[in-house]
């Protein structure tokens, strides 16, 4: 294993302000690499333990019955008396000892729907059965009859009359921008649902405790949030909620908020039951009924000058948020704060409001509301280089933030601010000047009767690192480094592991810190009953705040011990544990110095820094049948100082070819608010075969709010790819593609002239029954 | 009814329904839990073993037609302290992530490299197109292959 | 877990007679569709099933009397590797690498294409536009069915209970020319949007009057069809490019394709028409 840092390297703690050249050594990084992922060879061996691979000798099997209708009142769980009920146990809503809700932002998500209550969409949780066999299971299924009255649904976010939140940024005088502007350019831009789709579905196994507790191992990001949630439902004390992530296959925001619903009604039933009961969904449940990246529709009114300044942008953001709030405020807000662009303009209005319809609830997906709106932002800023006839990639570079500029919220962008040197980076790494002259000479000499045309295009972005505004405040959160009784050190986080590498990069930091080799430095498991609460695996927070706060304990642990020891960390820790027993530093969190933001207002500084990123990307577009090909992708990200170049630049890559498959082919179609792409068979993602060669170039614009630098990584890419590959489509074709995805469908309609049909995410209504 | 065939070299023996799915039979008979289920109907390809040395998705295969056969799964790869030259090209070139299609993956490209293919990047793209990936982008396991397969052809010939 | 029906594994042909003609079962070969439906989501699963995959006799390529035969359990694997179909029937080949990815092609199998019976079967339209000869016994003995016959209506087959489909003989056709297209939605692991099969009669290439023209698709309509009013346009025509223009449009007033997950009425209709536009071109050269 590779040796990171000798000890006593100080690097890390004084970020270099200077920029590293793309593909060139970071400074203070001794490791080109990094470590290799510290849970790799489990999962390469098939010893890694998901939650399905767990074994609870005698464990139940549970399963959820759902609505099959999008809005309507429960009359009555019937049970059929032909079955044997006395072989299974049922729980309604009624077995709920506290709060029948699904602990989250708005109290209006049931666990289950009380019989009198109403069910508000396709799919919601209405009992719950559980069997000693799958067979019986089964059976018990098809002999509980469930009986409604059907309510009339709303499906269009632009027709609902209930609003979830909704939010307003202004800065400058947007009347004098329009009145000043020589151009004005509007579009309206929509996006669809896009599911995240890990690959292990979600899984949860409850096991009841003697004192009425239960513990719950599962597939999920934020094990304190099913802490709270079962605490509160279950009536249950700190230590009696026992939450413990099990290895855990793909989250991407999947298994943020949705976890918490399937742990309660697992330790529903296994309270009932008196065993372990497990709540194991298939593919055909995971993809009806949990959430999806909010389908949105979003308005552009630019004004620019001739010469290509922009003055002025006026922008509508309206998402849909199904039929709970869940975390959709939180997505509106983090949608509308990016939706400009990463672009000065002295006159901003952007508008945002979510709205219910009776559809499953929305919920997180990697991006948060930033890849629906910056595809809209991006769009927006290709077809007015268009219109102006200047080159995209020069409209960017006089627009992009510098350093001392303001954004919509008052932001003063005063540092860390990569918006030029992503641009430049991927620019020159994809030769887009070269190929843009190349493709455009192909488009106006093409014959008519061609059959492929190739195309080019550029997006760039932003991504607030860590929660919005105030989040982390509220937060709080602890993450500790232990020096244990037997002289190994430890980290203590919430963090859970889920791919991206919070195993890998932990020890990594910690061990720099305390000048030890990673192999010297254990992580706690995530276990609600041993780590504190560093709070949510989200928001591309891990390697900044949390990463900061557990360099800043290990700092603190170190010069505790070479305060009593008087001698280097690394030559007397281990004395130290044995003369004096285990050493904990917790450290919590603390606002980043400078960073203000009014939360009622919505001014000041959104986030603490932001990453950059940019993409370019090539296709062909066979033009008798409008699919399309994406060949190469080339994805400049800045994300401060890069920790661990291999997972970072998975990070790039895997977030790349998500938002690939976001602008291709991830659709969802609904009928009667029902999902009807609901088996993989129907859902498709890039296969190999479909994926672009990917191209990531780390640019590295340290953050001196963190000591190590950081800034989020994960969330960057999927900003970007999806404006990048619409724009390459338009530069093949000539057409503009307004909506995700951009289908063979459409783009064939567009080329045709052809009239569009359906909005995307929107929900045709059920099919008339009966004659006629 | 009872089935007896070869896992990874061991011989089994199991009483079970015989349209029982082998990945069933694997996980849950057999207590090998390193094969994973994604979607139960031959899309994702986590589910994937060698069947007599030919891939294929362990969700699709009756129990009845594995019978008399040799079949091989990530159990059978290299262990943790000594991963096969593979496996540990994946964990150096960053070829896993979340891991769950990883023993899929591996299996699949097993196949791949044991029919003497020229490991061209399009090629290993077709071999692994029946195994889903959220994470990666493929980038790195495709990178991760062709690095094993160079390996092992040049041993087997006599290079290394 | 899925549901678990009984199961017979014959290992002859006539111990798996004698259980058909005794009670109905649900043939298994490969296992792609028919494992899938054992889950119980899509339907019922089959009450009882007979597993095929031992019955050597169902195996093999091989040429006998001017026809290509493939058992039933050819794989898609094999179709690709065969170099009786790289000789004879490329675009079996071309079809097969179509489907799935590595792990569906080296168990699903030609038969089981055909006996499925979708409307999106891949190979389906191949086996129309050769007018392949389908091959099903009972213990009574053998009986040939003409692929036109073979789909009466939505996934059903003209086969009873008591049959089951043996091999499939395509005619060997001097100067048949034979194209394939498939339009789906990624290019592994995807169910067809449309998929089409050309063949036609030329004796040279080029300029010389096309005969004998079956132009078949799938996907768009309730079963694999035929276009017989395409045909006809081609039918004795030169592959030019006012012929194409009317193939073409006839072809999209011909078929009747529906709006389902995968793609819309107006798109699979709009799509057929310029993909035979292309072949035509292509064919034709200018």
């Amino acid at each position: 294993m590779t040796r990171i840092l000798p000890p006593g390297t100080q690097e890390l703690l004084a970020p270099d302000p200077l920029l590293v050249p793309p593909g060139s050594r970071t400074p203070g990084r001794i490791s080109q690499r990094g470590p290799l992922r510290r849970e790799g060879p489990a999962k390469l061996t098939g010893l890694a333990k998901y939650t399905d691979d767990l074994v609870f000798p005698g464990a139940w099997y549970g399963a959820t019955i759902r609505s099959t209708e999008p809005r309507a009142t429960l009359l009555g769980l019937d049970q059929d008396d032909a079955f044997d009920w006395t072989q299974v146990v049922v729980v309604t809503a009624t077995d709920i000892p506290g709060d029948n809700v699904v602990s989250l932002i708005r109290d209006d998500q049931p666990i289950l729907v009380p019989v009198g209550g109403e069910i508000r969409h396709q799919a919601e949780p209405l009992c719950l059965i559980a069997a000693a066999d799958r067979e019986t299971l089964r059976a018990a299924k098809r002999h509980l009859k469930v009986r409604t009255e059907r309510l009339p649904a709303v499906f269009d976010p632009l027709a609902s009359t209930e609003e979830f939140s909704h939010l307003e940024v202004r800065r400058g005088d947007l009347e004098a921008g329009f009145a000043q502007a020589e151009l004005v350019v509007e579009g309206t831009y929509r996006v669809g649902h896009q599911e995240q789709l890990y690959i292990e579905n979600q899984a949860m196994i409850a096991i009841p405790q003697a004192d009425g507790g239960v513990t719950v191992h599962g597939s999920c990001q934020c094990p304190y949030y099913i802490h709270r949630a079962l605490k509160r439902s279950l009536q249950l004390s700190d230590a009696q909620a026992v939450v413990i992530q099990a290895e855990t296959g793909g989250g991407f925001g999947g298994k943020e908020e949705y976890p918490s619903m399937i742990a309660l009604h697992a330790a529903l039933l296994a309270r009932k039951v008196g065993k372990a009961v497990r709540m194991i969904y298939d593919r055909h449940e995971d993809l009806s009924a949990t959430t999806k990246r909010h389908p949105a529709v979003i308005h552009h009114r630019t004004g620019v000058m001739r010469d290509g300044t922009l003055v002025a942008q006026e922008i509508d953001v309206v998402m849909d948020g199904g039929a709970y709030c869940t975390l959709t405020p939180v997505v509106l807000s983090r949608g509308v704060l990016h939706a400009g662009g990463p672009y000065r303009c002295p006159n901003v209005r952007i508008a945002g409001r979510s709205m219910a319809t009776n559809t499953p609830p929305n919920g997180a997906f990697r991006g948060f509301g930033a890849p629906q709106t910056e595809f809209a932002a991006e769009m927006q800023v290709n077809r007015i280089a268009e219109a102006l006839d200047i080159s995209p990639l020069e409209l960017r570079r006089r627009w992009a933030y510098r350093e001392g500029d303001t954004t919509p919220t008052g932001q003063v962008l005063r540092e860390s601010v990569a918006a030029i040197e992503v641009l430049d980076a991927a620019a020159e790494a994809s030769d887009f000047a070269r190929h843009s002259a190349q493709t455009r000479h192909a488009r106006e000499a093409r014959q008519s009767g061609a059959r492929l045309a190739s195309g080019i295009g550029i997006a760039m972005g932003w991504h607030g690192a860590g929660f919005t505004g105030s989040g982390e405040v509220h937060i709080a959160g602890v993450a500790s480094v232990e020096l244990t009784d037997d002289g190994m050190i430890r980290v203590l986080s919430a963090q859970t592991e889920m791919g991206q590498g919070t195993k890998t990069i932990f020890p990594q930091l910690v061990a720099e810190e305390l000048g030890l080799e990673p192999d010297a430095v254990e992580n706690a498991p995530q276990d609600t009953s041993i780590v504190p609460d560093s709070g949510p695996t989200v928001a591309s927070r891990t390697a900044m705040v949390v990463g900061g706060l557990i360099i800043k304990a290990a700092r603190r642990l170190r010069a505790q011990v070479e305060s009593v020891t008087d001698r280097p960390f690394v030559d007397s820790y281990r004395e130290f544990a044995l003369e004096h027993g285990a050493l904990r530093v917790d450290e919590h969190f603390e606002p980043y110095p400078n960073v203000d933001f009014d939360d009622a207002t919505y001014t000041g500084d959104a986030y603490p820094a932001f990453g950059w990123a940019c993409a370019v990307a090539r296709v062909d577009v066979d033009l008798d049948t409008g699919e399309v090909t994406v060949r190469d992708v080339v994805s400049a990200d800045d994300a401060g100082r890069i920790i661990h170049p291999v997972l970072a630049e998975g990070q790039v890559e895997g977030g790349t070819l998500q938002a690939v498959g976001y602008a291709t082919i991830e659709e969802i179609k609904l009928v009667d608010g029902r999902y009807l792409n609901d088996r993989l068979a129907t859902y498709l993602i890039p296969t190999s075969l479909d994926a672009p060669r990917i191209e990531a170039i780390l640019v590295e614009k340290p953050f001196s709010g963190a000591p190590h630098g950081a800034k989020g990584i994960g969330e960057l890419p999927m900003d970007v790819g999806a404006p990048a590959v619409v724009a390459a489509i338009h530069d093949a074709t000539g057409v503009w593609i307004h909506d995700l995805p951009a289908t063979p469908e459409r783009i064939l309609a567009a080329m045709t002239g052809a009239p569009a049909r359906g909005s995307p995410g929107v929900s045709a209504p059920a099919p008339k029954r009966g004659a006629g | 009814m009872s089935y007896r065939f070869f896992v990874n070299g061991d011989p089994v023996e199991v009483e079970v329904p015989g349209m029982r799915r082998l990945l069933d039979v694997l996980r849950e008979d057999l207590a090998l839990t390193g094969t994973k289920e994604g979607c139960g109907e031959g899309e994702c390809g986590a589910c994937s073993v060698l069947l007599d040395g030919a891939v294929v998705d362990s969700c699709l295969v009756p129990v009845c037609q594995v019978d008399g056969t040799s079949v091989r799964t990530v159990e059978g790869l290299g262990s943790e302290d000594e991963l096969n030259d593979l496996q540990a090209a994946f964990l150096a070139t960053g070829g896993a992530q979340c891991g769950i299609c990883t023993p899929g993956m591996l299996m699949a490209a097993e196949a791949f490299i044991a029919s003497g293919a020229p490991a061209g990047d399009e090629a290993i793209r077709e071999a692994i197109a029946g195994n889903l990936c959220r994470c990666t982008g493929y980038t790195k396991i495709v990178e991760a292959i062709a690095q094993a397969a160079e390996r092992r052809r040049a041993a087997g010939t006599g290079d290394l | 877990m899925p549901v678990e029906p009984p199961v017979a594994s014959p290992r002859t042909l006539a111990e798996a007679y004698s259980l058909l003609a005794d009670q109905p079962h649900r043939p298994v070969a490969g296992g792609t569709d028919l494992l899938v439906q054992i889950t119980g989501e899509l339907g019922e699963p089959p009450e009882r099933v007979l597993d095929i995959w031992h019955l050597d006799e169902l195996r093999g390529i091989r040429v006998e009397s001017n026809a290509l035969v493939l058992g039933a359990l050819t794989t898609y694997a094999e179709l690709r590797l065969s170099p009786l179909i790289a000789e004879f029937l490329p675009a079996f080949a071309d079809a097969a690498g179509t489907i799935g990815a590595a792990q569906i092609q080296n168990r699903g199998t030609l038969g089981g294409n055909v006996m499925n019976a979708s409307p999106a079967g891949d190979m389906l339209p191949l086996l129309l536009a050769t007018d392949a000869q389908l091959v099903a016994g009972t213990v009574q003995g053998e009986r040939w069915i003409p692929v036109r016959e073979f789909w009466p209506s939505y996934r059903k087959t003209a086969l009873q209970p008591s049959e089951l489909l043996l091999r499939i003989s395509i005619p060997l056709v001097d100067g048949r020319q034979l194209r394939y297209r498939k339009v789906g939605t990624r290019r592994a692991q995807a169910i067809s949007k449309v998929v089409m099969a050309l063949a036609w009669q030329a004796d040279e290439a080029g300029g010389v009057a096309w005969s004998n023209v079956h132009l078949a698709l799938g996907s768009v309509a309730a079963t694999t069809v035929r276009a017989p009013a395409t045909e006809a346009v081609l039918e004795g025509a030169t592959p030019t490019e006012a012929i194409a223009d009317r193939a073409a449009s006839t072809l999209a007033g011909e078929i009747t394709p529906i709006d389902d997950v995968r793609s819309s009425a107006d798109y699979r209709r709009a799509v057929a028409a310029r993909v035979l536009h292309r072949l035509i071109r292509d064919e034709g050269g200018w």
